[in-house]
């Protein structure tokens, strides 16, 4: 991971450029989720920015209201960090078990940046969910989070397939896609209110 | 590693060969606990001299492969290959143990047929996982239909119960585990499957409960009992078909206790699963109360009330 450097001669001032070029790799790998081809740039420099700046974004948009009671209402701001980081390592460490060669933390980076189209799900969400509740309401989110869900698993299988062998790749994808249907479906079934 | 897997497989067709001559054997496992991959010897049973001299050659067969096993492979249970002995199998291994656990034969040890004395932690670790969440899914999702009706209703997916699942799933055969090697100080011809080996037929066993979960979606009660029961039938069959060999070298009274006590804890799961994810709605925020015949809303509604609600 790339760190903000001090240039000897000027105590307590960290010079720009170092944050921009971190904020320039995390886009730049975030335009290769988005078009997922078979590139090494996600799993070469890999760091773990992208993935904590979506997870909490995500998180922050998913927690419920403090002023509603306990029982009701969606996850708290921790359910949700919780879930997508220990899901995610509990898949590295499955991957690494049945012999990927894939590294911990390349793994890490890979999952948590494909969560970006599932945050763009739940923008979108939470727009349509400004308009009237309802049907139709409903079926477009639906729609939204399947195809971003779909985004998801295709974008991150890219980068993770081939690093099984190939009679134990369904085993090392299955958890991916249960990891985001969970996302998934906490983002379509969020009400605000 | 292919090789040790070739000799492996050869033994265990002549062992099934000695078995279907003489069906009265019995096989002992000699897998250590260290060593999830044992080898199998084929002990002939009372007939006394018959095969003595067979077993006798073939012990000592084995005995040298075991060695030559242990010395090729000890890692310390600190080393990550160490775990990684227990992830070592392929997609079509796990499809086919699944589809054993689903149909389970008297005859059939599961342990012995399909496991082949490797068990692995992907399976039983997976299947909780994914039967813990589609219970928080489905669970969820009884509340998403009711909430139509009435959108002040709110919910969460309750994952933090999937954790009673994992607790089932392994407590219970550490429990049976422990049970049996202390039966076994008492009588010392069967020795009893190793922790991992308990754990997978457990894991396994559970598989069938998630397409019973989905199907509990469907708002028929009966067909709900009738699902759970079929459900039931066929994971407990298949455990105890797979414990019947351990157990049945022991005493009547022993045996039919522990099975019994088998059955009734994965009923009590099945029982558990139904009442404890599916959350019943509050009473009074379901709005139009049936007596009001007049409302046509109320026929639409009755049908789609999910079942925790009995219709007065």
């Amino acid at each position: 991971m790339a760190e903000a450097e001090e240039s000897p001669g000027d105590p307590g001032t960290a010079s720009p450029r170092p944050l921009m070029r971190d904020l320039k790799a995390v886009g730049k790998k975030f335009m290769h989720v988005l078009y997922p081809r078979k590139s090494n740039t996600l799993l070469r420099d890999w760091d773990l920015w992208g993935p904590l700046i979506l997870c909490v974004t995500l998180a922050l948009m998913l927690q419920r209201d403090s002023a509603d009671s306990e029982k009701d209402g969606g996850p708290q701001f921790a359910e949700v960090f919780v879930i997508v980081w220990f899901g995610a390592v509990t898949i590295t460490l499955n991957s690494k078990l049945l012999g990927g060669n894939i590294s911990f933390f390349q793994s890490l980076c890979v999952l948590g940046y494909c969560i970006l189209p599932l945050t763009v799900a739940m923008l979108i969400c939470r727009l349509v969910l400004l308009a009237d509740p309802g049907p139709v309401n409903f079926m477009v989110r639906l729609f939204v989070v399947i195809v971003m869900f779909a985004w998801s698993i295709v974008a991150s299988t890219a980068f993770l397939a081939d690093s099984q062998p190939p009679n134990r790749r369904a085993l090392a994808v299955y958890p991916v896609f249960l990891f985001y249907f969970v996302i998934s479906w906490m983002i379509l079934t969020f009400t605000p209110q | 590693m292919a090789s040790a897997d070739e000799l492996t497989f050869h033994e265990f067709e002549e062992a099934t060969n000695l078995l279907a001559e003489t069906p009265d054997a019995a096989t002992t496992s000699r897998s250590d606990q260290l060593t999830p991959q044992g080898h199998v010897a084929v002990a002939v049973g009372s007939g006394g001299s018959y095969g003595a001299e067979d077993e006798v050659e073939e012990e000592s067969d084995k005995a040298a492969l075991l060695q030559e096993k242990q010395q090729q492979q000890q890692p310390g249970f600190w080393t990550f290959s160490y775990y990684q002995s227990f992830f070592d199998v392929d997609t079509s291994q796990v499809l086919d143990r699944i589809k054993g656990s689903l149909l389970p034969r008297p005859g059939h040890n599961f342990v012995r047929h399909h496991l082949r004395n490797r068990p692995d932690l992907y399976g039983p670790f997976w299947i909780c996982a994914t039967l813990a969440f589609v219970l928080a899914v489905t669970g969820n999702l009884t509340l998403v239909l009711a909430q139509r009706r009435d959108p002040s209703i709110h919910y969460s997916p309750q994952f933090h119960k999937g954790i009673s699942i994992y607790c089932y799933a392994w407590l219970v055969p550490l429990a049976l585990w422990g049970f049996l090697r202390w039966r076994k100080g008492v009588q010392e011809r069967m020795g009893p499957y190793t922790f991992l080996e308990t754990v997978c037929i457990y894991g396994y066993s559970l598989f069938v409960f998630i397409p019973m979960v989905v199907l509990w979606l469907i708002p028929v009660p009966w067909l709900q009992w009738l699902f759970g029961a079929l459900a039931l039938g066929l994971s407990a069959a298949g455990l105890v078909f797979t414990l019947w060999p351990v157990v049945r070298e022991d005493t009547r009274l022993v045996a039919t206790v522990l099975l019994s006590v088998v059955v009734l804890l994965h009923a009590l799961l099945a029982m558990g699963c139904k009442l404890y994810f599916f959350q019943s709605l509050p009473p009074e925020n379901v709005a139009p109360p049936p007596q009001i015949t007049s409302l046509p809303s109320n026929i639409a509604l009755s049908p789609t009330l999910p079942q925790s609600l009995a219709p007065s």
